[in-house]
């Protein structure tokens, strides 16, 4: 046993050492997660803060101004025109000078107070599809904010002015909230299973693997010794980041480091254990290299961090379920900012654990077969 | 010299130098290496000229520049009179190089890489047409159009590569170590196509080599080392170097060969000693003036004490012939008053500090350490190894020889448990590598054929891996590493990226971690294969060390005589072994085709050349 362990130390004192050695690969390792960080902090952010938007108010009415002043009032929303004829909404649309009109039909108090459904109609720029998708979900957040103040003050329970959107967005429309924290996992997945994969693939091509082989190193023994070092760099990769949510970008973190770190490792491990698993049925890093990033699209875009899992066709929701990274973003999310404990993980925790055990056991089971 | 025919000289150097930076080691520095020192020659068109010189002298960057692929620092360079430097696409248009690992496709079919470097040198129509024909005729590789040429066995790809190489219809053809890793019986064909291109069709062939035999052949010959030209002209000038300086001994009865050539080597006055049909053959310095006389019945004197077994046996000494190698080893000693490759202590010597046992001496063969029986191992529907048996004992060196794709490898990888058997048994150190193969590790050392050692870690890094990795610790660790780095004389150089390493000293750490865990068994898959005829001598020494300290050596190799170095050798061919025994007796073996089998060599293509007409004649009456 304690042999066992002295020689599994010794693979992973030789991992680290090959891979932190070289001045490119210690670069390669650290400094892209910090950089994507803040690529995607600034850049990937569905936030808009500056919504020029025209009116076609035919109602005239106290409840079409009150909601208009909620718009004018987010601080988002600039009214660039007033319109008088329907006909000009092409033009402005056209011209790019507004992203939205919003157009309140000559009943639309009327209908308030009866009681029904009243109507507002919203048209956005289409040609810049996210845009428009993000500035119909502001406008469809404060016509909720308008119907609940509305149903307080008119005693009503019903939500009078119907909304066709429907806001995704965290309460105060931040994304960079939302994104950063899941950040932790996704740009930790790719390069834990590529190294994971690479170094099990160069061992391979180099003819190195054969040497490893005929030393008393068993199976397992291999597979702990080149999984942990991956673990512990994606680890690190995973600091650098929450460096950066926190001290960058000022993302306050409020749940317990001990409850993330434990939830990674787990995720880390089923990262490497795919990753190993691609190891053993590849024969060169080009092949690893390949695969790795035919894996890596759909379990991002499986992930439910750029698309609603809820969203999906039913049968690809039921493949996220094998996806570790859609548990790592909602660990990561449900402990910075929610500070969920470890019993609130559980859902979470158990599917990838098992995860790791069965990419694992797989890659022992074709380590075995290897010799075949 | 060789007078040239008409028109201007083939090749024309003058001056040449050529320098290369290496990066980083405390032991090497940061310095240039000076590939190719102010060299000056002259091949005349219509000859065959082999390049020789020990590893690194620079022949591949002479050939390289030759080829107009890399530029000298200084000089100038001809080939059939147009500047290379100035005018390379002139030069390439009229050449053919092929490199030590020529590119072809290996998932393309013999003449899918026919067509393409047809294509590639603009051959279509009629001279394609005419060509095919004379190339496949010329290589044998008709019968195998079709076949892939990954699928093509270590000669026939290199026949394939000569012929991909040959569709530009050179005037002068570049071949950098073409028969390396070729076994003899591919190597003599590949040596016949050669001859003929030169002899038949004018063409000039300048080759560089590290089989002297091959040397020997040739109208002339350039001697490089460190650059330089050590000597240049017909083969016989280098030979006669070792004139009247060539002798053979005989060793006691029982004696094997090497014990005696071990002990002729420590002589110092002795430049060269090989086993050889039974015999060692050895060289006297050209320090001494006329050795014949005085020094070889003190040699003899002095040997015959040291190494008999019984009182009465004697050693007895006779001159012989020299041939171009020991030529090659008497001008290569001059050179070494600072050695490049230092001479390896000799492991023998000091074997005390190796290994404590020693070997039960004597007829006992002692216990057999490994145990193979009736091993089977296919591939679908094709069989490798084709129930093989053998043993070896303890203390002894057996030697797996057969030609490329003969099964050697497949029965090596099984040895070692890298592959399991399909069938049979397999015993390493008494115990069934099938059930225990953890296990049975321990108890050997394994050196592949491909340097496979982590090139980006340091020596002392890999020494201290691998010394874990046999569960060594503690002081027991250190002193074993302590012994690597001393014995195999890497401590200069033991924080050097060990893929930085010059070739011999890869061979030399490869070997060191073989042997941390002081195992009893050490597997050598071609070690020598590349190597020049020093670096192999060095090696041979240390493996004869080791048997004598108690070490069991299986060993394969494509050098046959290095199979006298063996106590026993296996001739494998098609999966099956033809032939089996101490050298002596396979020798013995061969069959009598009135020119005998003096040499391993030729007993190993006369058994293999009976084998596979036996299977032919037995195929075509079914």
């Amino acid at each position: 046993m304690t042999a066992s362990v002295r020689r599994i130390l010794a693979l992973i004192r030789k991992e680290l050492l090959a891979v932190l050695k070289d001045p490119r690969s210690r670069v390669s390792l650290f400094l892209p997660p910090i950089l994507q960080c803040l690529i995607f902090g600034y850049a990937a952010t569905y936030d808009l803060n500056h919504v020029p938007y025209a009116v076609l108010d035919q109602d005239h009415s106290a409840a079409s101004g009150e909601l208009l002043a909620a718009l004018d009032g987010s601080g988002v929303f600039q009214r660039v025109a007033v319109l008088s004829r329907a006909d000009d909404i092409k033009t402005l649309i056209d011209q790019g000078r507004a992203l939205l009109v919003i157009q309140f039909g000559q009943d639309f108090e009327r209908r308030l107070a009866a009681g029904g459904a009243a109507e507002l109609q919203v048209i956005a720029d289409g040609r810049n599809s996210n845009t428009a998708g993000t500035a119909l979900s502001y406008v469809g957040t404060i016509v909720d904010r308008f119907n609940t103040s509305w149903a307080a003050d008119h005693g009503d329970a019903r939500a009078p002015v119907r909304a066709a959107m429907r806001a995704w967005y965290n309460a105060n429309l931040e994304t960079r909230w939302y994104m950063v924290p899941a950040l932790i996992g996704t740009l930790t997945l790719l390069q834990t299973m590529l190294l994971t994969a690479m170094s099990v693939a160069r061992e391979r091509e180099q003819g190195t693997f054969d040497q490893l082989l005929v030393t008393p190193f068993r199976p397992f023994e291999i597979i702990v010794g080149k999984a942990l070092p991956s673990v512990l760099i994606g680890l690190i990769q995973a600091t650098l980041i929450l460096l950066v949510a926190q001290l960058w970008f000022h993302i306050p973190f409020v749940g317990s480091y001990l409850v993330l770190y434990g939830g990674l490792t787990l995720f880390l491990l089923a990262a490497v254990g795919i990753g190993l698993m691609l190891s053993a049925v590849v024969a060169t890093m080009q092949q690893a290299v390949l695969y790795a990033f035919v894996i890596i699209m759909p379990l991002s875009l499986l992930s439910g961090l750029t698309t609603p899992i809820s969203n999906m066709p039913v049968a690809f929701q039921t493949l996220t379920l094998l996806n570790p990274l859609r548990y790592a973003i909602d660990i990561a999310h449900r402990v910075y900012l929610e500070g969920a404990d470890l019993t609130d993980l559980i859902p979470d925790l158990w599917p990838m654990a098992l995860i790791a055990a069965g990419t694992l056991s797989v890659t022992a089971w074709l380590f075995r077969r290897g010799f075949e | 010299m060789i007078v040239a025919a008409d028109g201007p000289p083939a090749v024309a150097g003058r001056g040449l130098r050529k320098t290369f930076r290496r990066k980083g080691g405390r032991g090497l520095g940061d310095g240039l290496v000076t590939a190719l020192d102010d060299i000056s020659f002259v091949v005349p068109p219509g000859a065959l000229v082999a390049l020789v010189g020990p590893d690194g002298a620079g022949k591949t960057t002479l050939i390289r520049a030759i080829a107009g692929l890399i530029a000298c620092d200084a000089g100038t360079l001809t080939v059939m009179g147009i500047d290379v430097a100035t005018d390379s696409q002139a030069v390439q248009d009229r050449i053919a190089y092929m490199p030590q690992r020529f590119g072809l496709y290996e998932d393309l079919s013999v003449q899918e890489n026919l067509d393409l470097y047809a294509d590639l040198h603009g051959v279509t129509g009629a001279i394609r047409a005419a060509l095919y024909p004379r190339l496949l005729g010329m290589t044998a590789l008709a019968p195998f159009t079709r076949r892939l040429a990954g699928r093509l066995s270590g000669g026939m790809k290199q026949k394939l590569g000569l012929a991909c190489t040959l569709v530009s219809t050179p005037s002068l053809l570049l071949l950098d170590e073409p028969t390396v890793g070729v076994d003899p019986l591919s190597r003599r064909e590949l040596w016949e196509i050669i001859v003929r291109l030169v002899r038949d069709q004018g063409l000039t062939v300048l080759l560089s080599t590290a089989y002297l035999d091959e040397a020997e052949r040739c109208d002339q010959v350039f001697v490089l080392h460190e650059g330089r030209i050590l000597a240049e002209g017909p083969p016989s000038a280098v030979t006669g170097r070792a004139a009247d300086r060539t002798f053979q001994a005989e060793p006691a009865p029982g004696q094997a060969a090497r014990i005696l050539q071990s002990r002729l080597l420590d002589d110092p006055r002795i430049v060269d000693a090989v086993p050889e049909a039974g015999q060692v053959r050895f060289v006297i310095s050209d320090v001494i003036p006329d050795p014949a006389p005085d020094v070889i019945p003190a040699i003899a004197t002095t040997v015959a004490t040291t190494v008999a077994t019984s009182p009465l046996a004697g050693v007895s000494i006779t001159a012989v012939a020299p041939r171009f190698e020991d030529g090659f080893m008497v001008l290569l000693r001059q050179q070494d008053a600072v050695p490049e490759t230092p001479t390896p202590a000799n492991p023998a010597r000091d074997r005390s500090d190796l290994l404590v046992e020693s070997v039960p001496s004597g007829d006992d063969p002692g216990p057999m350490m490994i145990e193979v029986h009736d091993l089977v191992r296919k591939f679908g529907v094709f069989t490798a190894v084709d129930h093989v048996s053998f043993a070896v004992a303890r203390g002894t060196i057996f030697g797996l020889l057969g030609p490329n794709g003969a099964g050697k490898t497949t029965t090596f990888r099984m040895l070692c448990g890298l592959l399991s058997a399909t069938a049979g048994t397999l015993r390493v150190a008494g115990l069934d590598v099938r059930a225990v193969r953890a296990a049975a590790r321990q108890h050997f050392g394994y050196v592949a054929q491909k340097f496979s050692l982590y090139g980006q870690l340091s020596v002392a890094e890999n020494l201290d891996f691998f010394a874990s990795a046999y569960g060594l610790q503690g002081r027991r660790k250190r002193e074993r590493i302590d012994w690597a780095l001393h014995h195999f004389e890497l401590r200069s150089l033991m924080h050097l990226a060990s893929g930085q390493l010059p070739g011999g000293f890869k061979q030399r750490l490869a070997m060191a971690v073989a042997l941390l865990h002081e195992p009893e068994i050490l597997f050598l898959d071609e070690p020598t294969s590349g190597a020049d005829p020093r670096a192999r001598r060095a090696f041979w020494q240390r493996i004869t060390g080791l048997a004598a300290a108690g070490v069991t050596v299986v060993v394969t190799t494509h050098f046959m005589e290095e199979a006298e170095y063996c106590d026993h050798v296996a001739i494998l061919d098609a999966g099956r072994i033809l032939a089996a025994g101490t050298p002596a007796s396979v020798r013995a073996q061969a069959p009598a085709d009135g020119r005998g089998a003096a040499t391993m060599d030729d007993a190993f293509v006369a058994i293999v050349e009976q084998a596979r007409a036996r299977e032919r004649a037995a195929g075509g009456t079914s």
